[in-house]
């Protein structure tokens, strides 16, 4: 560890965070932040119990539970009996080892990934994780943030820190403009077709280039939220003016934040330092995206048609398509904007926070959704709910047909009863299209909210660049 | 954790890629608070139908397939959502070592903890295997993690790569907490060092 040689913004943040480096075994890495949700941490805390140890630093820990709960009325208990013992667990586990929890009624609970953020307590240069593989997203912020198992989240809440391999580093380099009506979803969307759902493995992958940088703040959180997507398990964006003034004031920010900023400065990758991999893309290539298949690199753009099995030639992948299109009852050659969707889905920790339901807002604005069309839409946090309803959002929504939502995960991945129905065809704003993920036999299209919003109305997919 | 050393077994074949988590464990089993019993649901949606019967035609409920501990399966295993409850749902269907191409991240580093193994393998070596179960479905292969070999009739052995640590750990059945905790005092000293206050 030269602090001399050039380094990356990853090896900068894992320098930091070295406690202990033994040549035969990993690195122990420090945690700073360390976030907590119902669905994963139940058996962590109980093998706390078993070995009768506490939680090394309740106060680098913050729970929130979002992956179960219902969006619909938060004054009524929940009715599947296991969810609601899952959440009880967490209040339990939070009470007996003095965990911070924002609980199903606080305006400060939401999905853990845009509540972190929300708070300030996602911040430059911190090493963060979460029983969450959407943990990436605070990548954002210049920090490095992973998501983990079961286990290592009850390794973290003994010991605050966790035994780890070092990764390798690849730049994702997006230079040049985007185009009218093309979004960071859009983008993500494109390099993980590009690189495959497997091209990030064993990386931490930082997001370059002046494409990314003209992003905001949450712009660079729907990329980052996606690297998981890209087999990466980190994705990181270093900090810059944009990041320091979405933190300023907010309620976790640094006391004195103008020392801070000094320090954050010091987070960008050095000028001679190495990748050890580079994969470069041009913004103005990229057009609106819509996944077709049954994993998120199986995409193509609005513009374009369902691929045949022959494109490719690897058998594998040959075979990976035909399961695809079989599940999707999709035919080779069909445009994309020909798809006809039933249902519509706009949330989750990709594609919830207010400026993705402003921009889905100001294309529902004044029109009704498709009569064979129905949708939700659900805000990332009680905070985002309540910005959407001062600014009016909820009233375009609902009068274009949509249902307005309490926050959480809800569709993204349906483990609450918001779910599809058997062959029902979703546009959707969240990350995974997994066969079943939206609901057993659900079809999933991943897309930008522009996307979503503008195939609600239309009933089928549409090119949102020709509406402008 | 049971020390994991060497075993015999037969393979159940899977010949699908990128099988991701919410395959292997689909989300309505993620709401029990217990790390046991999770087998009866592993890979659910694909084993039953609608109705909850089993579908006879998928991998894991055909006859040549039972009882057997090793997995085997195409590239891009295990990708997606960190649920460990995938590896819990595995293990406790009888799974003790997966053959693939390729894992995502946290499953792989999932398996470790749960004292199950994965082995990569070459595109090669797996379409190697692939074939060889497909003209003896009754072979049994020997994993051994002392030698990294799996040994596959009298002519064909296969060495395999997995990072040291990771290797003692399993063979030696040791918990990362404990052997993380006998270094207590760089935890403290680290935390001392960022100016936090002592812990009590």
């Amino acid at each position: 560890m030269n602090n001399s040689e050039p380094r990356t913004l990853f090896e900068k943040i894992w320098d930091q965070h070295i406690v202990y480096e033994d040549p035969e075994l990993q690195t122990l890495l420090y945690i700073d932040l360390h976030l907590v949700h119902e669905v994963t941490s139940p058996q962590a805390f109980d093998g706390l119990r078993m070995a009768g140890r506490p939680v090394r630093r309740p106060e680098f820990t913050i729970a929130t539970p979002d992956h179960n709960v219902p969006t619909t009325d938060r004054s009524l208990p929940i009715v599947d009996l296991v969810s609601r013992q899952q959440v009880e667990t967490l209040r339990k586990n939070c009470r007996e080892f003095g965990i911070r929890l924002y609980d199903i009624n606080s305006v400060k609970q939401g999905i853990v990934h845009v509540i972190g953020p929300e708070l300030g307590l996602t911040q430059p240069g911190k090493t963060i994780v979460c029983g969450d593989s959407h943990t990436s997203t605070h990548g954002a912020f210049g920090a490095l943030a992973f998501g983990i198992g079961t286990s290592e989240v009850e390794h973290v809440l003994a010991t605050q820190t966790l035994p780890q391999k070092k990764p390798k580093t690849l730049e994702l380099r997006v230079d040049g403009e985007l185009g009218y009506g093309v979004t960071a979803k859009d983008i993500i969307l494109y390099i993980i077709g590009k690189i495959s759902t497997s091209g990030g493995s064993g990386y931490v992958a930082e997001y370059t280039g002046s494409a990314i940088r003209a992003l905001d703040m949450e712009g660079r959180m729907t990329v980052c939220n996606m690297s998981i997507e890209g087999g990466a398990r980190a994705g990181l964006i270093a900090p810059d003016d944009k990041t320091f003034e979405y933190l300023r004031g907010r309620e976790f920010a640094p006391r004195d934040f103008d020392q801070a900023m000094a320090q954050w400065k010091q987070l960008t990758t050095d000028p001679d330092a190495k990748f050890d991999r580079v994969e470069m893309f041009q913004a103005a290539k990229i057009a609106p995206q819509v996944s077709w298949g049954t994993n998120p690199g199986q995409v193509a753009p609005v513009d374009g048609k369902i691929p045949h099995p022959s494109d490719v030639d690897d058998p594998i992948e040959q075979k990976s398509i035909e399961a695809a299109l079989s599940y999707m009852d999709l035919k080779p050659g069909t445009p994309i904007n020909t798809i006809k969707i039933d249902k519509v889905f706009i949330g989750s920790c990709t594609n919830s926070r207010i400026g993705d339901l402003r921009a889905a807002a100001e294309i529902l604005h004044g029109k009704k959704i498709a009569p064979h069309v129905s949708g939700l839409v659900v805000p990332g946090s009680g905070q985002v709910k309540q910005q959407a309803e001062e600014e009016g959002l909820d009233a375009i929504f609902k009068q274009a047909g949509l249902e307005w939502r309490e926050a959480g995960c809800s569709m993204c991945l349906g483990m609450n009863p918001d779910q599809l129905s058997p062959g029902e065809r979703c546009a959707s704003t969240s990350n995974r299209n997994f066969e079943g993920r939206q609901g057993r036999g659900g079809r999933t299209h991943l897309v930008s909210p522009q996307t979503a919003a503008a195939a609600a109305v239309a009933g089928h997919f549409v090119d949102v660049r020709e509406l402008g | 954790m049971q020390p994991f050393t060497k075993f015999v077994s037969r393979v159940a074949v899977m010949d699908r890629s990128n099988v991701d988590t919410d395959q292997i464990i689909p989300k309505q089993f993620l709401k029990r608070i217990e790390r046991t019993g999770f087998g009866q649901f592993l890979f659910y949606d694909w084993r039953f139908d609608e109705n909850g019967q089993p579908r006879p035609e998928f991998e894991l409920n055909l006859p040549v397939n039972q009882g057997a501990n090793i997995l085997l399966a195409r590239r891009d295993f295990g990708t997606g959502s960190s649920r460990e409850h995938a590896v819990w749902a595995l293990a406790d269907f009888g799974f003790r070592c997966i053959i693939s191409e390729s894992f995502g991240d946290i499953f792989y580093n999932n398996c470790f903890k749960n004292g199950v193994l994965p082995i990569r393998l070459s595109e090669a070596e797996i379409s190697n295997l692939f074939q060889l179960m497909r003209e003896t479905p009754q072979l049994e292969l020997v994993i051994d993690l002392e030698k990294k070999t799996i040994v596959a009739g009298e002519d064909l052995t296969i060495n395999f790569e997995v990072e040291e640590f990771r290797r003692q750990k399993l063979l030696r059945g040791l918990d990362d907490i404990g052997l993380t905790l006998q270094h207590l005092n760089k935890i403290e000293d680290y935390e001392r060092a960022r100016g936090w206050i002592e812990h009590t």
